[in-house]
């Protein structure tokens, strides 16, 4: 009985894991082919001839693909320290206080994920403008907030709702300041949720689109944007190489932290542990 | 050594209508062992809070040695809390875990080890410094959260509810281990504890606090030969109490006079004596000797408990086995109140 049960288990993760390879590196496998081709045309299963043009172009200082890419990794990079350093005091608050208006707050916190994030940046635009950061990277990444966050803060709840914060009475009372506490005895214990959290921020400011679009005001040409214009231009070769690039990151993160992302983690639980 | 001394500290948590603790006031010698001890939610862990500067009172005030603590930071103060739940940093080893306060305290790394092993030893777990604090059972855990608080040397020791999570077997060898270690060492200790049997056995003086507000502070026999009211006598397993009136040496009942000791009250009150302390048979003397009527006898193994009658009122015996055996309900025997256990509690 046991024998046969954990043999339907298995069976249901290879099929698991099959439907994910499917979908998530099936569509990729065209994209790394028009990378190497030159030409590629319908009926032909594979590209008529084969070439490193696409490669060249995409790492030539025309192309502007390498400088685009420091500007993502800068902007991703600021956004998720800005959002780790938001995301712990406000996840702290949430998973281990009861206050008036609680889930008030927490609706706000995840409207961004709900609101079209068009309507919202249409509006944050005429205020930017105000304050002098249209077309500015620190107005890029103030703006990558608003999606970056409720991923952090959901994180950092989950985290602090499973978190006794006694831990820390029991240090100070050891002698321990309270900039010592929090290094030796809440960072720890934490950690693991600023790792998941810190990786989804980072992420989800890599793939922004249309927030960046619009608050850069086209002067801020992160990759997803030139990206997308060789992609409406119709050179798939190039799309195909700069596509590559581009999903490096994930792939590498995605590889560094599967076993934080297992439900078995502290660090994936959301309100639902609150 | 530190004198600790407690005067009205009073708090009242935001939106309470009730003060938590109303006006404690204590002194507690150096190198004592007091208890305090109450129900769950009586202000005792609040009261630990507040010395230990992890809670902020709302009135009173606490010092060491004539000095008032309470602008001290809790790191600052020499007090070292002892949690129920132990809280053994988990990413730590029992070793880490022990020298953390000699580690925060900028103590050199051999000095810290060599304390640590010393401190282990100790508490008689000397080979244990490189394991998980989860890889350790109950008793072992409070015993290194134990070692983790004593090797600072602190001036007072807090200890929450030391005894309560552990076996029966385990809290006797844990309660000469403290007892010993704070002997030895001198350090005024203050436990909280829900327990009259845990707070008896450890400490030197036992506040009892009920709602808040201290009922008595004396040595622990106190608590059994002169309880202050009904309340205090009850949470000690006290279960006689009966009407009257005192003359001082008197008491008229419902069934009659009792001789009383020298002391008591006098006036309206109620007579109350330890279900422990009734004799009976006759051969202690023929003073207050009363007929009692058996009404139930349970068998608890070590004791009996009789319930008994006297006149209308009804008493509570524990005797021994052996003594209530062959007694049956409706039997008829004397019963000696010996006037040295008796005690009156004035309305």
């Amino acid at each position: 009985m046991v024998g046969r049960e954990s043999f339907t288990m298995k069976g249901f993760r290879f099929l698991t894991g099959a439907v994910l390879i499917t979908w998530l590196i099936l569509p990729l496998i065209p994209l790394a082919i028009w990378s190497f081709a030159r030409g590629w045309f319908f009926p032909n299963l594979l590209p008529n001839q084969w070439s490193l043009q696409a490669w060249e172009y995409a790492f030539s200082d025309t192309a502007g693909v390498i400088d685009s890419l420091w500007v993502t990794i800068a902007i991703a990079l600021a956004a998720t320290v800005l959002s780790i350093i938001v995301g712990v005091p406000a996840g702290r608050a949430l998973g281990l206080y009861r206050f008036r208006g609680k889930e008030f707050v927490e609706l706000i916190i995840l409207a961004p994920t709900i609101v079209p994030g068009i309507a919202v940046a249409l509006g944050l635009h005429s205020v930017f403008i105000g304050l002098g950061l249209n077309n500015t990277i620190s107005g890029v990444v103030l703006v990558h907030l608003i999606p970056t966050l409720p991923y952090m803060i959901l994180v950092m709840a989950g985290i602090f709702a499973n978190y006794d914060p006694s831990f820390e009475a029991q240090a100070r009372s050891l002698g321990a300041s309270a900039f010592k506490t929090f290094w030796y005895v809440t960072f720890p214990a934490i950690l693991p949720g600023i790792i998941v959290g810190g990786l989804f921020a980072f992420l989800v400011s890599w793939s922004q689109y249309i927030l960046t679009l619009l608050i850069g005001g086209g002067r801020v040409v992160t990759l997803p944007l030139l990206l997308f214009n060789f992609a409406t231009s119709g050179r798939n070769d190039i799309t195909g190489a700069i596509g590559m690039i581009y999903i490096l990151p994930g792939i590498i993160i995605l590889l560094l932290t599967a076993r934080h992302l297992s439900g078995r983690s502290g660090a994936v639980g959301g309100f639902g542990r609150i | 050594m530190t004198h600790v001394s407690i005067k009205d500290l009073t708090k009242v948590y935001p939106g309470a209508t009730e003060p938590s603790l109303d006006r404690l006031s204590l002194e507690i010698a150096s190198g004592e062992l007091t208890a305090l001890l109450g129900p769950s939610g009586c202000g005792k862990t609040t009261t630990m809070k507040m010395i230990a500067g992890l809670l902020a009172p709302t009135s009173g005030d606490v010092s060491f040695d004539g000095r008032s603590i309470l602008n001290d930071k809790p790191e600052h103060r020499g007090v070292v809390m002892v949690f129920q739940n132990y809280l053994l940093f988990p990413y730590m080893s029992v070793a880490d875990n022990v020298g953390f306060g000699l580690k925060m305290r900028k103590v050199d790394k051999a000095e810290i080890s060599r304390r640590v092993a010393e401190m282990l030893e100790l508490v008689k777990l000397p080979d244990l410094g490189s394991r998980r604090p989860s890889e350790l059972s109950g008793g072992q855990q409070q015993r290194v959260a134990l070692a983790r608080a004593l090797i600072v040397q602190p001036n007072v020791l807090l200890l929450d509810e030391p005894l309560s999570n552990l076996d029966a077997h385990l809290r006797f060898e844990m309660r000469d281990l403290i007892r010993s270690l704070q002997q030895e060492m001198g350090i005024t200790t203050i436990f909280v504890t829900h327990d009259q049997e845990e707070a008896v056995v450890l400490a030197d003086k036992v506040a009892l606090i009920l709602h808040g507000r201290l009922k008595q502070y004396d040595g622990a026999d106190v608590f059994y030969k002169r309880p202050v009211d009904e309340a205090t006598a009850r949470f000690f397993g006290g279960q006689n109490f009966i009407e009257g009136s005192s003359d001082g040496t008197t008491f008229t009942s419902s069934f009659g006079s009792v001789a009383l000791p020298a002391g008591v009250a006098e006036g309206r009150g109620k007579l109350t004596f330890r279900p422990e302390n009734v004799r009976i048979g006759t051969e202690l003397g023929s003073e207050n000797v009363f007929r009692g009527t058996l009404e139930d006898k349970l068998y608890m193994g070590t004791q009996t408990r009789l319930k008994m009658r006297i006149g209308d009122e009804r008493i509570d015996i524990i005797s021994n086995p052996n003594e209530a055996e062959g007694m049956e309900p409706g039997q008829e025997v004397p019963l000696s109140l010996p006037p040295a256990s008796l005690w009156v509690l004035s309305s």
